[in-house]
């Protein structure tokens, strides 16, 4: 075991998926010789050369569009987006392109392709520097979304992104980069858990709380905080997006039979209404309780100064526990 | 590159050389610059090249009658841009590897693509009709000059990979204002990537003039992306076949992208759904069918002592065994299975979509049962 930070445990993997094959390349802004905005690309190009980690013109469009180019040619690109909100100008390329290209091909072209995006907020950042889109992505057919949460998962999961045959929208969590945890080097990749599947991050029987990225830690510091106040949550950190591993949220809620999701992402259209949906189709004779989605308002990203009235936070989440639960909350007695 | 360097391939962008080798009189126009990168082409060889075109006009005519008839959902027809077409695509290596709008059916017919493969995806019949890799051209692209950026990533592979393969990226006049295609001119650029630009300006995109596109000469764009521009008579089969051959020779070298504008003209609609009536007038289209590609061809063929009446029907006899040829082909694309629109959505087993599969499945399955009922009620068997 060695310990690392968020964004060292990507920098490894990505180490190691390079070593391990010579038709994986990363592209980017900045990757190459800065290490990324972010250092997460941090001596790549120096150990690989400038033909497996380039430095790419500022075009997201021009990046993603290039790599479906080199994805046809054989090659595995593993491409960043900066920050989150400079996804829109690939926006195209990814859904009627990186999306659909194996649909369309009919199977004869494949697309692994892996889209790191630091993505959400909590960071003070600039306008477009805090944005949550997986969304947009989550909902269009052909793609993978995974987040991961944490440094022993992102060392695992984005070498099992680029060893994927679909193309993945890979989210890290972009405020928890330089957060410390053991990485198992030397694990094999073969025994490693699925990036579909979700993992249970904390047992409890009351409740069942469902989140990713970056607000995993915030969920479980709040079940540590409920449990304190006679209140169980089962925490259970996502990972996959698209599509969401049912088996393990529905295991949890058909023995908590209460269900809270929450997401940096505002809640019209969000991760958090399909989940609810589907779960309510899945397991309503177990719900005790219609779900509570703690989610972002619906509201462009806010200045820096506001973004702590725009984030879920642990107490955020715990009003929504209440609410799921039927005690005091900040709606008792307002009409649903 | 450096401009010297360009200078010295005489290939600068020069906006008012517009490269024609044959008039549309069928006059053979003489160009020290262009001239010995045709100079193989003998008398046997340009029959070859009208042979080419020939064919793919009656087979583009044939498949416009065949949406006429129901047979086809849409067609988008190549007439007029055939010379385009042909002396690009002739000029390309078979380990090349072309990315395509979805006009290009002469690219395609180069390419060896089959009449069933050519109609499955205006047929409707399925999401694309030939191996990509088999054929060394990618499935066609709608999404206007997103396919540039393809035929750029590809070439930025094939650098890496150090083979002297190039891509070549066909896209209209109106994908020069796209964002992609810009950006493709940048990467490619930077890269020094072995693309071939080929914009086969035909004056419309759809309802919208060229002169909305671009208040210049396309070819010109070219020099601000730091790449050579040629602007080539489009319906001259020889020019162009010139023009892709050097663009195609400067990429092998690594001497990275070419933008070759061919000036041309879509003599019909822009697809099967359109009326071009009301956007064009009569004179302008009569003004573009004196300047066809393949008259001039029989005309040039015609004072090289060969028997150009005789090619002419010779090759309508061809073209229309192909037409027949394509018209059965129409017919043996099979209906889709109804399960397999689930079919290749991912390349990995997918529990969401299997799950949704499943219930379609299930209650397709429904009407199974019902109509088992119902033919069992019919034989008298309840």
């Amino acid at each position: 075991m060695t310990t690392l930070t968020l964004g060292k445990a990507l920098n490894a993997g990505m180490r190691r998926a390079l070593a391990a094959d010579e038709k994986v390349v990363l592209m980017g802004e900045d990757i190459g010789t800065l290490g990324g905005v972010f250092r997460v690309t941090d001596g790549l190009k120096a150990e690989f050369g400038a033909h497996r980690v380039v430095d790419t013109p500022l075009s997201e469009a021009g990046i993603v569009g290039t790599a479906v180019g080199l994805a046809y040619k054989g090659f595995r690109p593993l491409v960043e987006i900066q920050f989150d909100g400079f996804v829109y100008p690939a926006f195209d390329q990814l859904v009627t392109q990186v999306a659909k290209l194996h649909y369309r091909s009919r199977g004869t072209v494949r697309m692994p392709l892996t889209i790191r995006v630091p993505f959400g907020g909590g960071i003070g950042a600039a306008e477009h520097h805090s944005e949550s889109p997986e969304a947009y992505f989550a909902h269009t057919a052909g793609l993978r979304v995974v987040a991961c949460s944490n440094p022993a998962d992102a060392y695992v999961m984005i070498q099992q992104a680029i060893a994927s045959d679909d193309p993945v929208l890979f989210l890290e969590p972009k405020r928890r980069y330089h957060v410390k945890g053991e990485v198992d080097e030397t694990a094999s990749l073969a025994d490693a858990k699925p990036m579909g599947v979700a993992s249970v991050v904390a047992s409890g029987t009351d409740v069942t709380l469902v989140t990713y990225g970056a607000l995993v830690q915030t969920a479980h510091d709040a079940a540590i905080a409920a449990s304190e106040d006679g209140v169980s949550i089962e925490v259970i950190d996502l990972r996959s997006l698209a599509p969401v591993d049912y088996a393990t949220v529905e295991a949890s809620v058909r023995r908590t039979g209460r269900l809270v999701i929450t997401h940096e992402a505002g809640q019209q259209g969000g991760v958090g209404a399909e989940l609810a949906a589907s779960v309510t189709e899945r397991c309503f004779e177990f719900l005790e309780a219609a779900p509570v989605r703690v989610t972002g308002h619906d509201i462009p990203y806010p200045p820096a100064k506001l973004e702590r009235h725009h984030l879920p936070d642990l107490d955020r989440i715990l009003d929504g526990v209440d609410r799921v639960l039927g005690r005091p909350n900040s709606l008792s007695g307002v009409e649903a | 590159m450096t401009p010297s360097d360009r200078d010295a391939t005489g290939l600068l962008t020069r906006p008012d050389h517009f490269v024609q080798l044959v008039s549309p009189a069928g006059e053979r126009r003489a160009d020290a610059e262009f001239d010995p990168w045709v100079a193989d082409v003998d008398a046997a060889a340009l029959g070859r090249l009208y042979r080419d075109m020939a064919i793919v006009r009656r087979l583009d005519a044939e498949a416009t009658a065949l949406q006429r008839q129901g047979e086809l959902g849409l067609w988008p027809p190549l007439a007029g841009q055939e010379a385009a077409q042909i002396g690009s695509a002739r000029a390309l290596r078979d380990d090349d590897f072309v990315f395509t709008s979805y006009r290009e059916h002469a690219v395609a017919w180069c390419r060896g693509v089959g009449p069933a493969e050519l109609l499955t995806v205006w047929r409707g019949s399925a999401a694309s009709g030939w191996d990509p890799f088999e054929r060394g051209i990618a499935v066609p692209q709608i999404i206007i000059g997103a396919q540039a950026l393809h035929a750029t990533g590809y070439a930025m592979g094939l650098t890496w990979e150090g083979s002297d393969a190039a891509t070549i990226a066909y896209f209209g006049d109106g994908a020069t204002s796209e964002g992609d295609v810009n950006e493709a001119l940048v990467f490619a650029a930077s890269f020094d990537a072995p693309v071939v630009f080929f914009c086969q300006n035909n004056q419309w995109a759809i309802s919208e003039p060229v002169g909305l596109q671009s208040k210049q000469p396309l070819a010109r764009r070219a020099d601000g992306f730091g790449m050579p521009g040629i602007r080539v008579d489009g319906n001259d089969v020889l020019a162009v076949l010139a023009a892709t051959r050097i663009a195609l020779d400067r990429a092998r070298r690594g001497e990275g992208p070419t933008f070759i504008e061919a000036v041309t003209y879509r003599l019909g609609p822009h697809t099967t759904a359109d009326d071009p009536k009301r956007y064009r007038t009569d004179d302008e289209l009569a003004e573009w069918q004196a300047r066809d590609p393949l008259t001039r061809v029989l005309t040039l063929l015609a004072t090289t002592g060969i028997d150009a009446d005789a090619l002419e029907r010779e090759v309508a006899e061809e073209a229309n065994r192909a037409a027949a040829e394509l018209r059965a082909a129409v017919t043996t694309i099979p209906d889709p299975e109804p399960m397999s629109v689930f079919d290749h959505v991912y390349a990995e087993p997918n529990s969401h979509l299997a799950r949704q599969r499943d219930h379609y499945a299930r209650y397709l399955a429904m009407f199974d049962d019902a109509d088992a009922a119902a033919s069992g009620a019919e034989g008298g068997a309840r």
